[in-house]
């Protein structure tokens, strides 16, 4: 079995590790266990900021503190940071501060909390406002790759996290990892499958299934859904001429919708989305989730094969 | 800097002038809550503010939040008689490519240091700079200009209840108690009770003041700078327009402009002489 971990964890280890950057300050919102930024006010309280069960208040804390030289890193579940949106459109997008949000618990993926809990709608929101960097990373290294690069980037971001544990894809591979740019996994002419978050690892299982039946995908972790990487995008378009995008989100404005826009501007090619269709979950574990979304490897290959039949 | 009362009064009655110039010329505005304001305005940023003009990003300054960002002619007129901008730049309220955006807005101009525009924001706002200014131990100082009818925005209360658990005893608000909201009276859209009560049930230090009146308003500024080991609310009782007749307690003000006519008889009022 493969090294399994949260991203979440990532991100909690990350922002120990952008810790001597004197200007970081973290905020919470009564979730610091869950979001794993505990670890981070276990060590710096100075520079952690209990907002309490308060999620408008703390997002427009982090923009004054943004506006006053911090950077500051606010989480909390990723469907709650949706109470706070007109606060980071208005009050972060708008004035460019750069504020990192963090959405933990993102997804159908996570679990048994139920529909209330397992936000699908937030890549897509976000994607919406002027100015803010998005993202959904994979894996444990990637996201702590991703959010170490973050106080150097100047922009809002937000970026989701999961609850539940993934297979570790990228030890020694962190030079690879840059925001903005989707990374290729595996190589193949006949269908592109595009993913990100939990469905990078089941878009890798898939391949497998679809090798088997001598179809050679690429799959591409496409952990950055703002700025798109509309080159690769480009490239796959060519060089497959068919895409599949995954993501455990809602099919309307995520990834497929992020590269259904990019495809129909740009080089076309048959584009396939699995995703939430657009309707809300129900408690269950992980792994039955991603079953009875249709989320999983099973459809990811039912959809590459229909990418490929539909090329002209 | 130093300036007696008449001189504050006078101070805020050339800002009246350019309040009503600004929404007269744009035809659209803000003109009752500006006026509410503008006395406190006027007299925190010439008597208290220690901010530099010619350097409107100095790292120290005091920093002030419009949080009713809608009365913007009236923060404009005070920059303007700051030096912060120049009276010409009044002209560019609700301009194209204005420095007086709509709303304040800190991409916008020079000298704001918020981007206002949606109620319930500016104290969460000022709540991170003063934690930021507590962290960078400055002495820097942060007021936040609240409305009565912003009170009812659910957020104000979680900044609230945050400010005073975090003793940010560098947080000074003031709320413009003018009593009319958007649609009518406050009294009828969404009572209030006791407003000072539940400052002082979230931890807050209170005081009350008529804010036209130029030496309650020292004086309330004054509580607000000796209040240093917890937060700190001004609450200003204020007409809605004031200085302006037919704009007093008028709730057809708090979003109209005047006519050519009522214009005439607003500068006539506040003792301006149209060339």
């Amino acid at each position: 079995m493969s090294e399994m971990a949260a991203t979440r964890d990532g991100y909690g280890q990350a922002l120990l590790e952008i810790a001597d950057n004197a200007k970081v300050v973290v905020l919470e919102a009564d979730l610091g266990k869950s979001t794993k930024s505990l670890h981070f006010k276990n060590k710096y309280p100075a520079r952690s900021i209990s907002c309490g069960i308060g999620e408008q208040n703390m997002l427009l804390t982090a923009a004054g503190l943004a506006s006053s030289g911090y950077i500051p890193f606010a989480s909390t579940f990723a469907i709650f940071t949706e109470r706070a949106f007109e606060q980071m459109r208005n009050g972060v997008a708008r004035p460019d501060l750069a504020v990192h949000l963090c959405g933990s618990h993102g997804g159908t993926h996570t679990g048994t909390d139920g529909s209330s809990a397992q936000s699908i709608e937030d890549l897509a929101i976000y994607r919406t406002l002027p100015n803010v960097v998005v993202m959904h990373p994979s894996d444990y290294v990637s996201t702590l790759e991703l959010t170490k690069q973050l106080p150097a980037l100047n922009k809002p971001s937000y970026m989701r996290t999961a609850r539940n544990k993934t297979p570790v894809m990228y030890r020694g591979r962190e030079s690879e990892i840059v925001i903005g740019k989707g990374i290729t996994l595996r190589q193949g002419t006949d269908v592109a499958i595009i993913a990100c978050g939990v469905l990078v690892s089941e878009s890798m299982k898939a391949a497998e299934l679809l090798a088997e039946k001598g179809i050679n995908a690429t799959v591409v972790d496409m952990h950055t859904l703002k700025p798109l990487d509309g080159d690769l995008i480009d490239s796959l378009a060519s060089q497959c001429g068919a895409i599949v995008t995954a993501e455990d989100h809602n099919v309307i404005g995520g990834l497929g919708g992020a590269v259904a826009e990019h495809l129909v501007t740009n080089k076309y090619a048959p584009l396939e989305m699995v995703g939430v269709a657009d309707r809300f979950g129900e408690s269950g574990q992980s792994d039955e989730m991603l079953e009875v979304m249709k989320l999983n490897s099973k459809y990811i290959e039912q959809a590459a094969q229909r990418a490929i039949a539909r090329k002209s | 800097m130093t300036l007696s009362i008449s001189e504050l009064e006078e101070f805020a009655r050339k800002c009246r002038v350019e309040i009503v110039k600004m929404v007269y010329r744009a035809q659209a505005g803000h003109p009752g809550g500006s006026l509410s304001e503008i006395d406190l305005i006027s007299a925190l940023y010439a008597t208290r503010m220690r901010v530099r003009p010619d350097q409107p990003k100095w790292e120290d300054r005091d920093r002030f939040i419009l949080s009713k960002g809608h009365a913007s002619p009236g923060m404009y007129a005070v920059l303007a008689e700051m030096g912060f901008i120049d009276h010409e730049d009044l002209h560019s309220y609700r301009v194209l490519g204005g420095k007086c955006q709509g709303h304040v807005d800190m991409k916008w101009c020079p000298g704001v240091d918020f981007s206002a525009g949606s109620l319930g924001m500016g104290l969460s706002f000022g709540l991170g700079c003063a934690v930021a200014a507590r962290l960078d131990n400055s002495e820097r100082r942060t007021f936040v200009m609240i409305g009565d009818g912003e009170i009812q925005e659910g957020s104000v209360w979680e900044a609230a209840m945050a400010a005073a658990h975090h003793e940010v005893g560098n947080l000074k608000v003031i709320l413009d108690r003018n009593r009319i909201q958007n649609d009518d009276f406050c009294e009828a859209q969404m009572r209030m009770f006791d407003i000072p009560a539940k400052w002082r049930a979230f931890g807050w230090e209170v005081k009350e003041i008529d804010g036209h009146n130029m030496e309650e308003v020292m004086s309330g500024l004054d509580f607000l700078e000796a209040t240093n080991d917890k937060p700190a609310i001004l609450i200003a009782h204020t007409i809605k327009g004031a200085g302006v007749s037919f704009m007093e307690n008028n709730p057809s003000f708090h979003g109209a402009a005047p006519n050519d006519e009522q214009f005439a008889q607003a500068m006539l009022e506040l003792g301006e002489v149209i060339v």
